[in-house]
Parts: structure tokens; sequence; C-alpha cells
């Protein structure tokens, strides 16, 4: 993304997209109904992924659409409406006042902790220059920069997780398949 | 954009906590464990454009850490909505002593 160009327009739409992506997520934890909250956790991450694009990772945001919202939040929406949980009465919604109060408690510590990070400094001499991740996609293209790495640096984690994946799958059909006694 | 990018990621993160603190849907539970994970892609992403495009390999991995943790649940819920004809997590108390 061309920071030098437009940089208010870029951040305008950051924060734009950070803030459409944080209402969702509100919205989304607070639905009585699974369906709808399936639908706002979409558009989370839609903007998440327009999020990832702003931050010179647009391959990231594509796969993020297409895996993410594309193929794991339809399962989950496949799953909602398989097992017809779509009803208000049938959902058991939010826990007592104490577990609220408590998990509220956790979230904002957990927010404090991270704002406190957030001003930590890291050293400079880690930091790329500015401006060139989006220099790095303008002169190999999107997928080169992840690429490289993962087939070179980390094939092996690559290959492990093509076993993990299998693993998965072999998981999801033994644990989805009804019993002999029970089909009869 | 790092700071930005971070203060966003926490608060995302934050909701999924609260979300899976709070709710007793499983299934929505699980969509909040989803949340918390794109929270922690964000910052990846955003740390990936300042000290290097590594951080997005690993958006990579959780990513596909997630679809197979996705499989794995929803089967898991299947099979237990199969069982006890629900999905709320206070019915759901086999393991408690």
């Amino acid at each position: 993304m061309p920071h030098g160009t437009l940089p208010l327009l870029y951040t305008f739409h950051f924060y734009l997209f950070g803030i459409i992506s944080v209402v969702s997520a509100l919205l989304f934890v607070t639905r009585k109904s699974p369906v709808a909250a399936a639908l706002w956790l979409v558009n989370t991450m839609f903007c998440l992924a327009a999020m990832y694009v702003l931050l010179d990772a647009p391959f990231i945001g594509v796969i993020q659409v297409l895996v993410y919202a594309g193929a794991i939040m339809v399962v989950f929406l496949f799953v909602i409406m398989l097992l017809n949980l779509g009803h208000p009465s049938e959902i058991a919604d939010a826990r007592g006042l104490g577990a609220k109060l408590i998990a509220g408690a956790i979230g904002v510590a957990l927010l404090a902790e991270v704002f406190a990070l957030i001003k930590a400094r890291t050293p400079d001499l880690l930091t790329l220059p500015e401006g060139y991740a989006a220099a790095e996609v303008a002169r190999t293209g999107a997928i080169a920069p992840i690429a490289g790495p993962l087939f070179n640096e980390y094939l092996l984690a690559f290959e492990v997780t093509s076993v993990l994946l299998l693993a998965a799958i072999i998981g999801a059909v033994i644990l989805g398949k009804r019993k002999e006694a029970d089909a009869r | 954009m790092l700071g930005e990018a971070l203060f966003f990621s926490a608060i995302l993160f934050a909701i999924g906590v609260v979300g899976v603190l709070t709710r007793r849907n499983a299934i929505i539970v699980f969509m909040c464990v989803e949340l918390m994970l794109n929270a922690v892609n964000l910052s990846f992403v955003a740390f990936a454009q300042a000290y290097g495009v590594t951080g997005q390999v690993f958006v990579f991995f959780v990513m596909t850490v997630a679809a197979a943790e996705a499989a794995v649940g929803l089967a898991i819920i299947i099979a237990l909505f199969r069982h006890r004809q629900t999905v709320n997590l206070q019915n759901i108390n086999l393991l408690k002593g």
C-alpha cells in the first residue's frame, strides 16, 4: 500500500476497517441467535482481510477471505443449520452475573496488559526500513515473499502441517461417523 | 501502523476471551476461539510489516491449524449433539467429578 502518496487516506481506511471489525466482533459476542453471530463474525473477518491488505499482506488478505470467511465460517453455519440451533429458545445464553463480572475483569486485565506492551520499545536494529514490505510486494508480487520462506526455511513445518490436516480429516470422519449399532 | 494494528488486535482478542467466558452455546464459544486466532493473526501481519515477511508465514500456519481445529471441533460438537441433544455447555459436564 503506498503510504507515501496518500497517508491520510491510508490511515483513515485502516481506522475505518478496524472500528467496523471491533463493532462487528462486539455484535457477534452479544447476539442471541448463532446464525446472526456467525454472520457478524464473517463481517469481522472481511474487515480483517482489508486490514491485512493495508498492512502490505495482500496474499494473506486473500486467503483470509477464501479460507476463513469462505470455508471455515461456512462449515460453522452448516453445522448450526444441520443441528437446527437457530431458534432463540434453544440458545442457552450468557452465564450468570458472577461469570460476566469475572469475564469482564479478565478482559480489562488483558487489554491493560497489551496496551502496556504496545508502549515497549523494540530494538531499531530489527526494524525494517519504512515501506520495505510494500516495496517487496511491488518487486516480486504478492505471493513470492511468503512462498520463499515457506518452501525453504519452513519446509519441515509445511510438511508436518500436511500430516496434521490428514489427522484432522481422519479424526473428523471417525468422530462424525454413526456407530453401527445406532444406524440400525 | 504497528501500534494501531496491535491496538485493534488487543481489543479483538479481549472480546474473544470475554465471549469464551460468558457464552454457553458450544458453537459460539468455538467461534470466539476463531476470533482470538484472527486477532493474533492481525498482530502477526502487523509485525511482519515492521520486522520481516516471516510473520506472514506464521499466519499461514495458524490458518491451517484453525481449519483443522474447526473440522475436528465441529465433528466433536456433532457427536456430542447426537449423544446429548444439546450444545449447552452447562448440560455437558460428564468430566466434572
